[in-house]
């Protein structure tokens, strides 16, 4: 089996990768409207003095962000909306099931803080839950990159479409880019006595790989999570000698179980999913790695999960 | 002619009849009955030939709730079948209790849930403006009582700021918000910026008059007051 090496590396972070890329296409792509809700309008502030109608700043309005969304794609335009995680998504879910999903319209959502970026913020600030929220809808499509090089190729084609992406950025990452855009990629082939499959999501990728060297496993690596990629999955888990996988996400526990079960369907597996704590709210604040420990999704952690479940 | 024997605002009963099974005293009920067929008949720059053009009037249904008048209005101007109004509610129906902007012609909005046509009508005005489209006007249409859910609060005060003038709220008010708008409904948009006027929802002259004078710079409200909900 191949094994991909890593991309360029480089040190651009990924909210600056989102904006110097829609920035840029604001210039040239009359469809594009960003809508805010004051969060990050200072990266746009040049763009909206070039064009004034296509960059809306509602105010701290996140309903109305989004049913300006929903409108403008009504008329045609293709509106990227971005805030905090928790603002975007959570705050005016119904929002974004209606007044997109319900009325056949699409938009690109693009979120910062992911599941405790801002930790020093608190709870108020975190949104482990949002990917598992759009899975409650049908057609969104769901970009978890490890990379800005990542942000920005997933990006690019979501701009050209008119179905509705959510964007998940993130101030966590990997060292290097990885192939993104067509599916799950094996990064670290085990032998075919190998104990099962080990696929890690998006900024998380690096810990999988510290924590499962010297372990007979396969590493894959997912930066779209919807569309989950079931076939590849499924290919990736018949060439090891077990059909066992365990999958690392940087957002709530347990979020694709129900994916992996799919794809999975027709062989004999385990499965163990590692995340975000579903069944606790951890009432800490300090740095992301202190959360990081406190749900055994530092390289520790998900080594001593990995050996418990692959060794058992 | 099949199409133009049911066209007229003396049909609309025998065509709301149609959908609710008989029910004359119903339909001259309806609270929105009066100001949607002032709408459609002369206001909107829409037909069901130009239901899919850029530059057509938009109107929204915000309230979805009880839209007979507004199934009966699209018949009558014959944006759909009046032999569909007899299926209203059935599963393969085009026509729900709520509507469904992807399976009626010339409905521009799926609503339902109260609090959504506002904002959704805020980035149509604004998605039009910034295509240069100046001439569509968008018209989004509410109950007093949805005025409670706070989203439209937030469109109501962007809007004014934004200087949305091709976007017109009607509110019909039939005073059925449970904790009711002390100093009137009007004032809330007037405070807000918006060119406010209150008519009665029954007189389609002084309908037709306030939705048709000038407000320039500014979003309109016209608030049309109707008889308390039995």
């Amino acid at each position: 089996m191949t094994v991909l090496a890593p991309e360029t590396t480089t040190v651009q972070r990924m909210r600056e990768a989102f904006a110097d890329t829609v920035n840029a296409r604001l210039d040239t792509d009359p469809r594009l409207a960003v809508v805010l809700a004051d969060i990050s309008a200072d990266l746009f502030a040049r763009a909206a003095s070039r064009h004034p109608g296509r960059v809306v700043n509602v105010g701290i309005r996140e309903q109305l962000m989004m049913g300006v969304a929903g409108g403008m794609a009504l008329t045609g335009m293709r509106p990227v909306v971005h805030t905090y995680a928790p603002f975007l998504v959570e705050r005016a879910f119904e929002q974004i099931k209606l007044d997109l999903g319900h009325q056949g319209v699409g938009a690109v959502l693009a979120s910062v803080g992911a599941s405790y970026d801002g930790s020093g913020m608190g709870r108020t600030h975190m949104a482990p839950g949002d990917v598992a929220l759009f899975d409650t809808l049908p057609g969104w499509t769901v970009h978890v990159p490890g990379h800005a090089a990542e942000a920005r190729r997933l990006l690019g084609p979501a701009l050209d479409g008119d179905d509705r992406v959510y964007l998940r950025l993130s101030t966590r990452g990997n060292a290097a880019a990885r192939p993104v855009g067509q599916g799950m990629v094996v990064i670290r082939a085990g032998s075919r006595r190998a104990l099962g499959t080990v696929v890690a999501v998006g900024p998380v990728l690096d810990r999988v790989l510290a924590a499962t060297e010297g372990l007979d496993v396969t590493v894959a690596y997912l930066a779209t999570v919807r569309p989950f990629d079931r076939a590849g999955l499924n290919r990736i888990a018949a060439a090891a000698a077990h059909a066992d996988v365990m999958i690392v996400e940087p957002y709530l526990r347990g979020t694709s179980a129900h994916e992996i079960a799919e794809a999975l369907a027709d062989r004999r597996h385990r499965q163990l999913g590692l995340g975000v704590t579903r069944d606790r709210e951890v009432r800490g604040y300090g740095a992301p790695e202190d959360h990081d420990r406190a749900h055994g999704l530092d390289a520790e952690g998900i080594a001593a999960s990995a050996r418990g479940f692959f060794l058992a | 002619m099949p199409t133009r024997t049911l066209s007229r605002y003396a049909d609309l009963p025998a065509l709301i009849g149609l959908l609710t099974g008989d029910e004359k005293h119903q339909a001259a009920a309806v609270s929105t009955l009066d100001v949607l067929w002032v709408l459609y008949d002369r206001i909107l720059d829409v037909t069901p030939e130009t239901a899919d053009h850029p530059d057509r009037d938009r109107f929204l249904l915000s309230k979805g709730h009880g839209p007979a008048a507004y199934y009966a209005i699209l018949a009558a101007k014959g944006f759909i079948d009046v032999g569909e109004l007899r299926r209203w509610g059935e599963f393969d129906s085009p026509l729900g209790h709520h509507p469904d902007r992807t399976l009626v012609p010339g409905v521009e909005i799926g609503s339902g849930s109260l609090g959504h046509g506002l904002g959704l009508g805020v980035g149509t005005a604004l998605g039009l403006r910034a295509q240069g489209r100046t001439g569509p006007r968008v018209v989004v249409l509410l109950g007093d009582a949805e005025l409670d859910e706070g989203s439209n609060h937030e469109a109501v005060a962007a809007a004014a700021r934004m200087g949305l003038d091709s976007l017109t709220t009607v509110v019909v008010d039939n005073q059925s918000a449970s904790l009711g708008w002390p100093g009137g409904i009007g004032d809330r948009f007037a405070r807000e910026g918006w060119a406010a006027r209150t008519v009665n929802g029954r007189d389609h002259g002084a309908l037709h008059d306030a939705l048709t004078a000038p407000h320039p710079g500014r979003p309109l409200a016209v608030v049309a007051r109707v008889a308390p909900k039995e």
